[in-house]
């Protein structure tokens, strides 16, 4: 791999949407689980669930501030390093991008105002609205991002005039089959992922005997929203790998690690694929399943890598192992939620601590899952940039030069890492010290301000207040 | 190629887009810049005040902006990024650090003085970059096949370098006119004093870029001949700016000299419109070159006449909100 600027273009890309992903996915799911937990304090008029709610809305806000930071640098990527991308598809992919920034903008010109400094000021029903209308609002931020990453990977409803990719059928292109698998799958992810993080602060605060009520809440909840959504998810994911057969049988061939033709094929479990060789070391297969996971038969025939001209290859490294950790990392949600409940039944949810510590450890596997199903996704579809339509290698701007892309990437590291470690630690910050004092806002902030919000009297950095000016 | 209406209307919006932000940005980014210019702690957390409110939803418009280049403009908006490669990367890197100064630099006594540092390099960084993009747009960008074919510094000529460091000052101004707005006692005298020196600063400036440095030759190329009228706009900016140099706001209204200064910035603004009309880069592509097809600006107009108005409906109620001089505080 050359460090020409294509390849570090894309490391760029690849750092700074991984570093991104990280919030939206999180706040998506915290958004869904504030409102449901605010309609469970509705309904029941239960306080318990309110000192939860104050907690992690908290949380909610200084992960969308972070969001916030992170996506506005993604918003000029396209044009400084995809020049040639945005020119060509610029009338798709632009579009579409922007109804997803509309729709940040009325969030938080709207109902998230509400949210963070609305609780003495409307009606209890209002405010359950206004966090719905939040928690919607993430979601149909992810249905934009995702309708164009869709279109990408199966571009549907254009045609071609003058070398450019004009939009022909809007309905198509916002609403296409692979769209509405894909958007579902993402979704999922999201609440997940926050599932786990919930349910891993409740067995936190057990472990340590700390805030018990509250993280009694936090655990029930959190095992039981992960193992309903679980099976949903699963099945989610193998529609998600039909279309990737279907439309892009390269890709299904990498993740697979299958280099030959086979008729029927084997499904190799674990392996090192080697890309010199075109074979898998080390390979533990299972004949036949290969066939059957494809197209539910036995005897099937399944094409292999050797089918697509060398240029048409995806890698087949990180498609291969970053499928393989999504699906381990939903197994571990599997096991977790299911045996948690079980225990729960049991009652002997909060006093086995072996499972308590498993599930605090387990924190992070929505997060994994969430990045490597991207990975998977996006490294798969190579060496296209729009699946069949656009060569990544031919996207890029074409003034860049290594030294520019060098040195922005390096830039980017370490603003990042300033801003990334202080965002973690405040995070951190909040989560250790559990639902205590009630959220108090520092002057000047408003719905465009959720970091200013989620301060209170200790402070993240170890500082004071300041002191009225 | 004559543009659509739909092409006309986006335009438009983009053009108030980018005057609103530069005139609301410009405030809190000037106030920014001021505030690396006194040690004074009291006189740093009462100018933190004036603008805490407002400065997240000012920005808002540069997101706005960068949304709609890239749908309704994709080629101008992969030109100007591609151009502006590194301008663009110290745009953002210094936006990043004047943002988190605000939620950072009150929750730290012993990191404040790098926050602080941030907040004001980030503050001036930021103008600068902005401005010198503002004297290279001006030189004429070179484009070949719809895509930038300059190298990564050619922006940096020394009529740019000018106009960035104008563009410092003229923010700074800004700030100074919103500061003497915004607060009382001696942090209103303070910025009252650097008024005057900031609006002569700003026309010395200018004067010298465009005495010095700035190739007259490029107006050849641009369609201001055809608009002698335009000339009229330079003008007002430039008698808005000696009337605020010799200090005739002096024991006026607190709100004279952010007016004035806003209308400089119109004039300017109006200036740029004028001579590079109809470029959207000049002197290489015009509106109705680098406009989507109708089915895009189409598909985006039903989005935009919902969300712009609230966006400004929002903005607007913000600084109602927060209205009038800044006492204690907001709470």
């Amino acid at each position: 791999m050359d460090l020409d600027p294509v390849f570090l273009s894309r490391l760029q890309f690849a750092f700074l949407i991984s570093f991104h992903i990280i919030f939206p996915s999180f706040t998506i799911g915290l958004g869904a689980w504030l409102a449901t937990i605010e309609g469970a304090r509705l309904v029941t008029g239960n306080p318990l669930y309110r000192r939860v709610f104050d907690f992690w809305l908290k949380v909610f806000a200084v992960s969308f501030g972070m969001g916030v930071v992170t996506g506005i640098v993604m918003a000029f990527q396209f044009g400084t390093n995809w020049g040639v991308l945005a020119q060509k598809t610029g009338s798709i992919q632009g579009p579409l991008l922007g109804y997803e920034a509309f729709t940040a903008f009325m969030l938080e010109a709207t109902f998230f105002g509400v949210m963070l400094l609305g609780r003495d000021r409307v009606s209890p029903r209002f405010y359950f609205f206004a966090c719905c209308m939040v928690s919607l609002g993430t979601m149909f931020s992810s249905f934009w991002i995702l309708a164009n990453n869709s279109w990408m990977q199966v571009p549907v409803g254009h045609s071609i005039v003058d070398g450019r990719i004009v939009p022909a059928d809007w309905r198509q292109i916002v609403l296409g089959s692979v769209m509405m698998v894909r958007w579902p799958h993402m979704l999922l992810a999201a609440f997940l992922t926050t599932g786990m993080c919930v349910t891993a602060t409740g067995a936190w605060y057990v472990l340590r005997d700390v805030h018990r009520a509250e993280a009694g809440v936090m655990l029930r909840w959190g095992l039981g929203l992960v193992a309903a959504m679980i099976p949903i998810q699963l099945f989610f994911g193998h529609l998600t790998g039909l279309y990737v057969l279907k439309h892009q049988p390269a890709k299904f061939a990498a993740i697979e690690a299958r280099w030959k033709t086979q008729q029927p094929a084997s499904e190799v479990l674990l392996a090192i694929p080697d890309e010199k060789s075109e074979r898998n070391l080390y390979a533990i297969e299972i004949p036949k399943l290969g066939s059957m996971i494809a197209s539910g038969n036995w005897t099937a025939k399944e094409i292999g890598l050797e089918a697509f001209p060398k240029e048409d290859r995806p890698p087949v490294l990180i498609p291969f192992f970053g499928f393989r950790l999504m699906v381990g990392m939903g197994l571990i949600m599997l096991a977790v939620s299911w045996f948690g409940n079980v225990l729960r039944w049991r009652g002997r949810l909060e006093t086995t601590r072996w499972f308590l510590w498993g599930t605090f450890l387990a924190f992070p596997t929505g997060f994994v899952a969430v990045l490597c199903g991207w990975f998977t996704a996006e490294v798969g579809r190579q060496p296209w940039v729009v699946y069949g339509l656009l060569r990544t290698k031919d996207a890029v701007t074409p003034s860049l030069t290594t030294g520019d892309v060098l040195f922005s990437l390096s830039t980017y590291v370490l603003v990042y890492s300033v801003v990334y470690s202080f965002g973690l630690y405040y995070i951190y910050k909040l989560l250790h010290e559990g639902p205590t004092a009630d959220a108090k806002a520092i002057p000047g902030a408003t719905g465009n301000r959720p970091l200013a919000f989620a301060d209170n009297a200790e402070s993240a950095t170890g500082g004071k207040l300041r002191p009225e000016g | 190629m004559e543009p659509s209406n739909l092409a006309l209307f986006w335009a438009g919006v983009l053009a108030c887009a980018i005057l609103l932000y530069a005139i609301l940005d410009g405030f809190d980014l000037g106030v920014g810049i001021l505030f690396g210019t006194t040690k004074d702690e009291a006189h740093r957390v009462r100018m933190m005040d004036t603008i805490a409110p407002f400065w997240d939803g000012n920005e808002t418009w540069l997101v706005v902006i960068g949304a709609g280049l890239f749908a309704a403009f994709p080629d101008v908006y992969a030109v100007f990024l591609g151009a502006f490669y590194l301008p663009v990367l110290l745009l953002l890197v210094g936006l990043i650090f004047r943002g988190i100064a605000f939620e950072f630099r009150f929750r730290s006594e012993r990191m404040r003085r790098i926050w602080d540092g941030g907040f004001f390099l980030g503050s001036t960084l930021v103008a600068f970059v902005q401005g010198a993009a503002i004297g290279a747009m001006m030189r004429g960008i070179p484009v070949t096949n719809g895509q930038f074919a300059g190298t990564p510094f050619g922006w940096l000529h020394p009529f740019a370098i000018l106009t960035g460091i104008g563009l410092v000052l003229g923010y700074a101004l800004l700030g100074a006119g919103w500061l003497v707005l915004k607060s009382e006692g001696e942090l209103r005298d303070w910025a009252h004093r650097r008024v005057v020196w900031l609006a002569a600063g700003v026309l010395v400036v200018l004067a010298l870029a465009f005495t010095i440095t700035f190739d007259y030759s490029v107006l050849a190329r641009s369609d201001l001949q055809t608009r002698r009228w335009g000339l009229a706009f330079p003008a007002i900016g430039v008698l808005a700016l000696a009337a605020l140099a010799v200090g005739v706001h002096r024991k006026r209204h607190d709100a004279v000299p952010f007016a004035m200064t806003v209308l400089f910035f119109v004039a300017a603004f109006l200036s740029l419109g004028v001579m590079f009309w109809p470029y959207m880069i000049p002197y290489s592509i015009t509106v109705g070159q680098a406009a989507a097809p109708d089915a895009s600006l189409q598909f985006l107009f039903y989005g935009g006449v919902v969300v712009l108005p609230a966006i400004a409906a929002y903005t607007i109620g913000v600084y109602w909100v927060f209205r009038g001089k800044v006492r204690k505080g907001y709470g």
